[in-house]
């Protein structure tokens, strides 16, 4: 057991995985207990077939995969929050439109450029040696982002994803609120999208807060059960996936739903025992 | 008794068509004003102008010092996303007190303290650490109004506040709400209920379509307009329950 973890740590690309990924994680749980509440969990998954589709335009014209995808995203985020408030087109049918146009922009744009076969495979399904320094040094930045709201502001946060109007009527910019946590979200699925793929970056936006709301009834407790399940469902999986030789995005989706599943029938269970003592008495 | 709002010949624009027109009317502290009106006639667009989240296309609204801060107890149209929400009662009380923080946002001993003497006043301090999406329709409603009278003690705004509640809440929560005017606090309701809301109100404001009335509640019982939606009901005594 300890010589698995020695060879693990032994490789600087796994050990840089193991700690961008992490912090990658964690803003995604955390972001994403605001995003699911306020019903835009679906913008997570638009952005990241948009992000797949600037990240194969990159690829083909040989610059830096960052510099094009992330002003993209940024932009389609903006334009999705835009579409779904001024309610001209409904929220949902604009990600599904947005994210196969730009779905399709990618395959073509791969098909059309000699020899990327191979990374098609890994831009769609991820690699974990794609995190870079520049990417680490990124995800530190965009955690301590993060944090400081969190730390901060955590309680405007917490009005806006509750009740937009009321946050409104006490003079808190939901809107800007709004267009933080886009960017922020988009940075996140960017960073995260080269080593989980743009089909699964989304999961680690919607299931960690989904599961923490099994267990728990106050905001605070789905905040903090969110961030500790997905730090625990990243790691865990990652280690797994090396350990069994599979790729790891998948893996870390499993753990992940298998870590849902779990949190379900504790639910189920709690639920029965309190149906139980109500019937005793 | 001092005035809280002053509007003089207000309109208000929604989609570039001007929904409330040439509106004047004014709100006195302790005043219970009863806004009536048929869907379109433009009521939430006036509480987004009340709430000063929409500025009038025409005319000026007058508000006193404290409504000018985002002073105003607002109680929205309960949204159905909000039902499986995890909050405890106690976070969602707290946060009314939001509009007295700036960017930095860490709630002061005061702050709870003003929180849990508005559970107190509700009855919810023994539901303080239960989960929103666990109670009722009318528990829900309550927290909502505790989280706004947290956030204004004077002026409460309260849209639709019964619809979905069934007879015998909603009976309460209009007890409620005429009982917290009795100590003084100001209210304004929009509503459906015609019946309810003028038992209880002081004033009404009916909105028309391109017209409106504005008076005490007695002479709104006795307008023209009154007999065109409420048959039989002209000339009651006021205050008869039915």
């Amino acid at each position: 057991m300890t010589g698995f973890f020695v060879d693990f740590f032994s490789f600087s690309f796994l050990l840089r995985a193991l700690i961008g990924g992490s912090l990658v994680a964690l803003c995604a749980s955390l972001l994403g207990t605001s995003l699911v509440l306020t019903r835009y969990a679906m913008i997570g998954d638009g952005l990241s077939h948009v992000a797949f589709g600037a990240l194969a335009v990159a690829v083909a014209f040989s610059t830096s995969p960052l510099l094009v995808s992330l002003p993209v995203v940024m932009a389609a985020a903006f334009l999705l929050l835009r579409l779904s408030s001024s309610g001209r087109l409904r929220g949902d049918a604009a990600i599904a439109m947005l994210s196969s146009a730009s779905m399709a922009v990618g395959v073509i744009v791969i098909s059309l450029t000699k020899g990327m076969n191979t990374d098609l495979y890994s831009f769609m399904f991820g690699s974990i040696l794609s995190m870079t320094r520049g990417d680490l040094t990124m995800a530190v930045a965009l955690s301590l982002a993060v944090a400081l709201i969190f730390v901060f502001s955590y309680n405007k946060l917490f009005a806006v994803t509750f009740d937009e109007n009321f946050a409104r009527a006490s003079g808190i910019g939901a809107g800007l609120w709004n267009g933080l946590l886009a960017v922020l979200a988009s940075v996140t699925i960017v960073l995260g999208m080269r080593m989980m793929g743009a089909i699964l970056i989304a999961s680690l936006i919607i299931f960690p807060p989904l599961s923490a709301m099994r267990l728990c009834g106050s905001f605070k407790g789905v905040t903090m059960v969110s961030a500790l399940s997905s730090l625990v469902c990243f790691t865990s999986g990652l280690f797994l996936s090396y350990g069994l030789d599979l790729p790891s995005g998948p893996v870390i989706v499993l753990v992940n739903a298998g870590c849902f599943l779990l949190f379900s029938l504790i639910r189920f269970l709690r639920r029965a025992q309190d149906r139980r003592s109500l019937l005793k008495r | 008794m001092s005035r809280l709002l002053t509007l003089d010949r207000v309109g208000f624009a929604y989609d570039r068509r001007l929904v409330v027109s040439d509106l004047s009317f004014t709100l006195d502290e302790g005043d219970y004003l009863a806004v009536i009106g048929e869907n379109g006639s433009g009521k939430t667009t006036l509480l987004l102008g009340l709430l000063g989240l929409k500025e009038p296309s025409e005319g000026t609204i007058g508000r006193s010092d404290a409504l000018r801060s985002h002073r105003i107890g607002y109680l929205p149209q309960q949204i159905p996303e909000q039902r499986d929400f995890p909050a405890t009662v106690r976070e969602i009380v707290l946060s009314g007190r939001l509009n007295r923080h700036g960017l930095i946002s860490f709630y002061t001993g005061e702050d709870r303290k003003a929180a849990a003497a508005a559970m107190r006043r509700l009855a919810l301090e023994e539901m303080r650490n239960r989960s929103f999406r666990e109670l009722s329709g009318g528990q829900r409603q309550r927290v909502l109004l505790a989280r706004a009278l947290v956030a204004a003690e004077g002026l409460l705004l309260l849209d639709e506040p019964v619809a979905g509640l069934d007879p015998i809440v909603s009976h309460d929560f209009y007890r409620l709400i005429r009982e917290l005017n009795q100590s003084g606090v100001t209210v304004i309701m929009v509503s459906h209920d015609i019946h309810c809301v003028t038992r209880d109100s002081t004033h009404v404001l009916h909105l028309g379509y391109g017209h409106y009335f504005y008076g005490t509640t007695d002479a709104y019982m006795n307008s023209e307009l009154v007999a065109s939606y409420l048959p039989g009901r002209k000339n009651q005594p006021d205050g008869a329950d039915q």
